[in-house]
C-alpha cells in the first residue's frame, strides 16, 4: 500500500459497526428506500437505521416487505431492498425471493441471524437462512466479520442488478452488526468479473440478420428481458423497419406498445387467438429476452413448428433449455439489436402484415356483455379508456390477472407489474405499494381477486400509515376463480374447495383501516365506480361484483397444441357479444 | 454418455452446497463428485462425472457458470486427461484362498495395506474403468467393506484435443 493511501486510511476511516457500514454502503450505491419488519436478531441494524438517510417503510408481514421491494424494482428498474429478522422473519420472505428469482427482479434481502457463536445450536429464532435460500438467490452470503460487510454488500448489490437481474441475500448475525471495523472504503469485490460486466455479443449475428432480411412471415416474441435491458426503442425500430408483428409474454407486456398496429398482444395459454395463430404460421420467430416457458410454448414440438427459431438472451443457459433454436445470440438485448438494426432492409407492409390484420379482425377477444351485471372484461376495457391506457397496472394472480393482461394493453415498459413465473397470490397489494413509491405521481391501480387480496390484506395498514395512494380493485366472484375455471373445464364441474364461502365485507374492512371503499354491482355503476377510484387521494378500494362463471378465454389447455384452443363459444351463451381488439382501440 | 467436468471454484463457505444443490434442483444425473484444494488455497477443483446427453451437459455447464463462486469449467471429455479414482477394500480370506488373492493383487498392481488371518485390506488407484474391473474380480470373494472416491482428473499438458467451450 502506498504511503498516501495508508495515511488517508488512518485519518479518514473511523471505526464503524457492521450495521452502520452496511447502511452507508447501501446509500453509497444509490439505494434510497427499503421495506422491513424488525425483530431481535436485526435490532442493531434498526438502531443504525433510525437516524440514517435510508428511508424505511414498516410493513405488516415480511412477505409484504419483499413483494413491495419487488414492485418497486419492477416499476423503476432499481434495486428493491427488504429487511427482516432471523428465523420466522427470514422464512416469511422465501416466497418473495423465489418469485423475484423467477421473474429476474433485482431484490436484496438482509436478514438478521443469531450471533456467530450460536449458529448451529438451534438457538432462539435460528434457521439456516443461507442454506434455505441457495436455490432462490443469485448471490447469498453469511457474514462472519464486520470487515467483510462493505465488500459483501457491494457484491450483493452488483450481482442482483447485473446481467439477468435476480435476488441477493445477506444473512447478518447480530454480533457482526455490532462488530467494529475500519474496512469499508475503496473495497474490491471478490467475484470473477464476467458475473457482472456487460457480456460480449456472442453467436450468430450475421445469420440472424440474413434470416430477418429473407423472412416472409417473421414474428418478434418479446419477454421480460426486453424490459430489463431497456430495448424498447430498438425493438420498435426493428419491428417498424422490417414490418414484423410483435407478440409478448406476460412479463414482456409494455416492452412494445400494446396499441401499436404491429402489436398482437399476449401469446400463450391465455393469449389472443391471433397472437397464437401468427406464431403457428410464421416462418421466423425471434425470442427477445423470452424463455419459451410452458405457459407460452405449452407443447414444445408444436410451438412455431414452421419457423426458423432464433433467440437473443443475456443468460446463455436460457438458450436450448426447453426449445432448441436454430440461431442464437447471447448478449445484452439492447446492444445486440443496436448491432443488428442497421443491417435490416426496410420493408413496406406486405401480405404478411395484412394477413395479420385480418387475423385480428376475425379473431378478436370476445365475451358476453350480459344484461345488467358487470363483466370484468368490460370493466377493464372501460378502465383502459378512462385512464387513457396510462395507469400503472399491478395484479394479483388468477383470472383477473389474465383479463388485465388482455383488456388493459399497456403502452409503456414497467407499466404492467405481475407475478409471472411463480404466480404468487398475495403479490399484488404489497407490490402495488412498492410500485407507487417508485413511480411517484402516476396512478397505480391494483387489480385483485377476492381470494388473492386476502393473502396480504394486512398491508392496507402499510398503505394507510405511509399515505401510499394505491387504488385497489377487487373483482369479487365469490370463488377462487381460476381454480373454478379449471374445475369446470377439466374436472366436470366438481368445484372442490374453490368457493370462498365466508368472504368478509370488503367495505367494512376498508373502513376498519380508515380507508374509503365502494361496491359496484351493475354495469351502469361502472362510471361512478371509476370516478370514485380515480378521484380519491388516499388508498381506496373498489369492490366489483362479477359473475362467478365468467371464464378467461381464449385458453389453450396446459401442454396442448394450438388446435385444442377453447374460446368464448364454449359457453354457448346466446347473449350480447362484445368484441375487442385491444391493440386497436 | 459420461462427461467429466472439472470446475474451478472459489474455496469458500457453501460452495459445495451451491454446486450439489444445482444438481438436485434441476434433476441432473451425477455419478460422482469430488472436491479438493488446488495449489492455490483460495481455490478448489470440483470434479464432476455426469451421465447426460451432450446438450444437457452444455446446459449443466451454463447453469454452473451462473454460480458466483465458479471461476471456470472444463469438459475434460473433450480433452486428453488423466482420470483417477482410489478404492480401498477389505476381502474375507482364509489360509487356502490367500495365495489366490495375493496373485490377483499382483496382477492389478494393487497394494496390500493390512492383513489378518481372516481378512486382507487392499488399495488401488487407477482409472475408473480399471477400478470397476478390480471390484468385479474381487466380488468373487466376500468383500467385507469397501470405500471408493469419486474421479479426479486433469488435462495432460500435451493434450491436443480442442475444448470447444470457453
Ligand atoms: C399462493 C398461491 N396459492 C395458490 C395458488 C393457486 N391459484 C392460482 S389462481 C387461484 C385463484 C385466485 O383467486 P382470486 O384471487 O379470487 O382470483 P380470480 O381467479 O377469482 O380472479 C389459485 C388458488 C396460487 N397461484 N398462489
Amino acid at each position: 500500500m502506498s504511503k498516501e493511501k495508508k495515511d488517508s486510511k488512518l485519518s479518514n476511516n473511523i471505526e464503524k459497526n457492521g450495521a452502520r457500514i452496511m447502511i452507508d454502503t447501501l446509500l453509497e450505491n444509490n439505494i434510497e428506500v427499503c421495506w422491513g419488519y424488525p425483530g431481535g436478531a436485526i435490532l442493531p441494524f434498526y438502531d443504525a437505521l433510525m437516524h440514517s438517510k435510508l428511508k424505511h417503510y414498516l410493513v405488516r408481514h415480511e412477505q409484504g416487505a419483499v413483494h413491495a421491494a419487488q414492485g418497486y424494482a419492477r416499476a423503476t428498474g432499481k434495486l428493491g431492498v427488504c429487511i427482516t429478522t432471523s428465523g420466522p422473519g427470514a422464512t416469511n420472505i422465501m416466497t418473495g425471493l423465489a418469485d423475484a428469482k423467477m421473474d429476474s427482479t433485482p431484490v436484496l434481502a438482509v436478514t438478521g441471524q443469531v450471533a456467530c457463536a450460536d449458529i448451529g445450536s438451534d438457538a432462539f429464532q435460528e434457521v439456516d437462512t443461507y442454506g434455505m435460500t441457495i436455490p432462490i438467490t443469485k448471490y447469498n452470503a453469511l457474514l462472519k466479520s464486520a470487515d467483510d460487510v462493505a465488500r459483501v454488500t457491494k457484491e450483493a448489490i452488483t450481482i442482483a442488478l447485473s446481467g439477468r437481474p435476480g435476488t441477493s441475500l445477506i444473512d447478518f448475525p447480530k454480533d457482526v452488526q455490532v462488530g467494529l471495523s475500519t474496512n469499508y472504503k475503496n473495497i474490491k469485490m471478490r467475484i470473477p468479473d464476467y458475473h457482472f460486466k456487460n457480456p460480449p455479443i456472442e453467436g450468430d449475428v450475421d445469420k440472424l440478420i440474413s434470416a430477418i432480411n429473407k423472412a416472409e412471415k417473421p414474428v418478434l416474441y418479446v419477454g421480460g428481458g426486453a424490459i430489463t435491458s431497456n430495448a424498447y426503442n430498438e425493438i420498435k425500430e426493428l419491428a417498424e423497419k422490417a414490418q414484423i408483428p410483435v407478440v409478448s409474454t406476460l412479463m414482456g407486456l409494455g416492452a412494445f406498445a400494446g396499441n401499436h398496429e404491429l402489436s398482437l398482444g399476449m401469446l400463450g395459454m391465455h393469449g389472443t387467438a391471433y397472437a397464437n395463430k401468427a406464431v403457428m404460421e410464421c416462418d421466423l420467430i425471434i425470442a427477445l429476452g423470452a424463455r419459451f416457458d410452458d405457459r407460452v410454448a405449452g407443447n414444445t414440438s408444436d410451438f412455431a413448428k414452421k419457423a426458423i427459431k432464433a433467440q437473443i438472451d443475456i443468460d446463455p443457459a436460457e438458450i436450448d433449455k426447453r426449445v432448441f433454436v436454430d440461431i442464437y445470440i447471447s448478449a445484452n438485448l439492447k446492444e445486440a439489436l443496436k448491432k443488428i438494426n442497421p443491417h435490416i432492409k426496410k420493408k413496406t407492409s406486405g401480405s404478411w402484415v395484412s394477413f395479420i390484420q385480418k387475423l385480428k379482425k376475425e379473431n378478436p377477444l370476445k365475451f358476453d356483455l350480459g344484461k345488467g351485471e358487470i363483466k370484468p372484461q368490460y370493466f377493464l376495457h372501460e378502465l383502459y379508456k378512462k385512464t387513457k391506457g396510462d395507469a400503472v397496472i399491478v395484479t394479483d394472480v388468477g383470472q383477473h390477472q389474465m383479463w388485465s393482461a388482455q383488456y388493459y394493453p399497456v403502452k409503456h415498459p414497467r407499466q404492467f407489474i405481475t407475478s409471472g413465473g411463480l404466480g404468487t397470490m398475495g403479490y399484488g397489494l404489497p407490490a402495488a405499494i412498492g410500485a407507487k413509491i417508485g413511480v411517484g405521481e402516476k396512478p397505480v391501480i391494483l387489480i385483485s381477486g377476492d381470494g388473492s387480496i386476502q393473502m396480504n390484506i394486512q398491508e392496507l395498514a402499510t398503505a394507510k400509515m405511509h399515505h401510499i395512494p394505491v387504488k385497489i380493485v377487487i373483482f369479487n366472484n365469490g370463488f377462487l376463480g381460476m381454480v373454478r375455471q379449471w374445475q369446470e373445464l377439466f374436472f366436470e364441474k366438481r368445484f372442490s374447495h374453490s368457493i370462498m364461502g365466508y368472504n368478509p365485507n370488503f367495505i367494512k374492512i376498508a373502513e376498519a383501516y380508515d380507508l374509503k371503499a365502494k361496491r359496484i354491482i351493475k354495469k351502469d355503476e361502472i362510471e361512478e365506480g371509476l370516478n370514485f377510484l380515480l378521484e380519491n387521494n388516499d388508498a381506496c378500494i373498489l369492490e366489483v361484483k362479477i359473475p362467478c362463471a365468467e371464464k378467461v378465454y381464449p385458453m389453450i389447455p396446459a401442454g396442448a397444441k394450438y388446435e385444442s384452443i377453447i374460446d368464448y363459444e364454449h359457453d354457448n351463451s346466446k347473449g350480447n357479444l362484445f368484441t375487442v381488439v385491444p391493440n386497436n382501440p | 454418455m459420461k462427461h467429466t467436468l472439472s470446475v474451478l471454484v472459489k474455496n469458500h463457505y457453501g460452495v459445495l452446497s451451491h454446486v450439489s444443490g444445482l444438481f438436485t434442483r434441476r434433476g441432473y444425473n451425477i455419478d460422482s463428485l469430488s472436491v479438493g484444494e488446488t495449489d492455490n488455497p483460495e481455490e478448489s477443483i470440483i470434479t464432476l462425472v455426469v451421465d447426460e446427453e451432450p446438450h444437457m451437459v452444455l446446459q449443466i455447464e451454463k447453469q454452473l457458470y451462473k454460480l458466483v463462486d465458479v471461476i471456470s469449467i472444463e469438459d475434460l471429455t473433450k480433452k486428453e486427461s488423466l482420470q483417477r479414482e482410489l478404492v480401498i477394500l477389505t476381502v474375507k480370506t482364509s489360509k487356502d484362498k490367500r495365495h489366490e488373492i495375493l496373485g490377483l493383487v499382483d496382477v492389478f498392481k494393487a497394494t496390500i495395506v493390512d492383513m489378518t488371518d481372516s481378512a486382507i485390506m487392499i488399495e488401488m488407484s487407477s482409472n475408473p474403468r480399471r477400478i470397476d474391473t478390480f471390484i468385479r474380480v474381487f466380488s468373487e470373494y466376500t468383500i467385507l467393506k469397501m470405500a471408493r472416491t469419486g474421479t479426479i482428473a486433469l488435462e495432460f499438458p500435451s493434450s491436443k484435443l480442442e475444448n470447444t467451450k470457453k
